[in-house]
């Protein structure tokens, strides 16, 4: 196993950098379109229920289906990485959406009608005061976001461009245990990492919540 | 788009191997021993785990690692360990089903209100009667969630199997990539996906089926 990674390090660093960044791309965008979506299913409560259903049937869609099924719709190469990001993206916003809309609705309504009788605004109320109240779950909800996106990464490898996965049919194909087992701890691990990174995150950004 | 591939007669004949019938059928017969394996195993687990409260960090840890383990490497790594064919495959998707089941099965006896568990005991109900007839009809919702999440977890890994030799709609993906038949490819695509959102539907029908009304608050 040592041996194995002293002689490939740069094939095993390029997969896992590759890995990182197919994974994490998806992370922040998803994040970025899931919460005016979250909100939207808020702010008009009609939405809620439609938005949960088309969310949870987007989730239920095999990611290989979905990797092989944007190309014909992007008009993408099939072997370009922009079909794993757009495919992880989805999953991302469908997971996140939900916990978005779910976490300002646990928001304590006493909280909101103290605030507006503080003088808060729609705008100023919801940056102020319904998202940090909401972010436990949010973060709650990226944490499962970030931790699925870097083990679905890997069936990307299947299509020709997928990180850590591109280790697993390399030993495949040679009928080598080392890369596949490589692969499967770094992929892990790279789990664990970011999914510690980001309830450090929590802790630094929700003070009050530490008692 | 070309949609040649899927609406074409010849492939949906029941008989012809390698049609959509037979490939359906496979698949859901290795969806099937998945979720009747993993659900041997996990949900007493989950069940003695949640009923008990020894042990939960093996239920709580079990979810996250279920989670983070990446299915394509779990199934290459069995096939090279053990060869080809069903059985290297079947261990790879049933131990992908059971962090979810096992998990949900340990959440739903846990969340459900300790009063009601105490009102049974002090009822005179045996610990048996508490478990068959309180805690597991009120953990039924968080259970089925989990076994939901487990059958698309199945049904997606099922797919990605088919590069490691397994049948299934995944062979549609996998062979037509490699000759470039992108027809048969969409064709895989839209008809997995499709099976995926229908076996939901039917579960979430077969929840609200087997859910008691006095859980759910449908009277």
């Amino acid at each position: 196993m040592i041996q194995y990674l002293q002689n490939n390090s740069d094939t095993v660093l390029a997969a896992l950098r590759q890995h990182l960044y197919l994974a994490l791309v998806p992370v922040l965008l998803g994040f970025v379109i899931a919460l005016p979506v979250g909100y939207l299913g808020v702010r008009f409560p009609w939405l809620y229920h439609p938005l949960v259903n088309v969310c949870g049937v987007l989730y239920s869609i095999p990611s290989l289906a979905l990797f092989v099924f944007l190309p014909v719709v992007l008009g993408t190469k099939i072997l370009s990485p922009l079909n794993i990001i757009v495919a992880l993206t989805i999953y991302t916003v469908a997971l996140l959406a939900r916990t978005v809309a779910d976490g300002l609705r646990s928001v304590d309504k006493l909280v909101n009608e103290a605030a507006t009788a503080m003088g808060y605004r729609r705008t100023r109320r919801l940056i102020d005061v319904e998202l940090p109240v909401a972010l436990p779950v949010i973060l709650a909800g990226l944490r499962v976001a970030t931790v699925a996106n870097i083990s679905l990464v890997s069936v990307g490898a299947l299509i020709g461009i997928g990180g850590l996965g591109q280790l697993f049919t390399r030993g495949f194909q040679l009928f080598y245990l080392e890369p596949i087992i490589v692969g499967i701890v770094l992929s892990v691990l790279l789990a664990a990492v970011a999914d510690l990174i980001i309830v450090l995150i929590q802790r630094a950004v929700t003070p009050w919540a530490r008692a | 788009m070309n949609l040649s591939y899927l609406f074409d007669p010849a492939n949906w004949d029941p008989s012809a191997a390698g049609g959509f019938p037979q490939l359906l059928l496979s698949h859901l017969w290795y969806v099937f021993l998945a979720l009747l394996i993993g659900t041997v195993i996990a949900l007493p687990i989950g069940l003695y785990i949640g009923h008990t409260g020894k042990g939960s960090f093996i239920a709580i840890n079990a979810g996250n690692a279920g989670r983070s383990l990446p299915t394509l490497g779990l199934l290459m790594l069995m096939v090279t360990l053990l060869g080809l064919g069903l059985l290297p495959v079947l261990i790879a998707l049933t131990v992908l089903v059971i962090p979810p089941i096992l998990t949900s099965a340990y959440a739903g006896m846990r969340t459900l209100d300790r009063r009601v568990v105490d009102a049974a005991k002090g009822m005179g109900m045996r610990p048996w009667q508490v478990l068959t007839r309180v805690e597991l009809p009120m953990a039924l919702p968080v259970m089925m969630g989990g076994f939901r999440s487990a059958a698309l977890q199945v049904v997606a890994t099922a797919t990605v199997a088919a590069a490691v030799g397994l049948g299934g709609l995944g062979r549609l993906l996998i062979d037509g990539l490699a000759v470039n038949d992108y027809s048969r490819v969409l064709a895989g695509a839209i008809v997995v996906a499709v099976l995926a959102v229908v076996l939901d539907l039917f579960l979430a029908l077969v929840q609200r089926w087997v859910v008691s009304p006095g859980v759910s608050g449908r009277f």
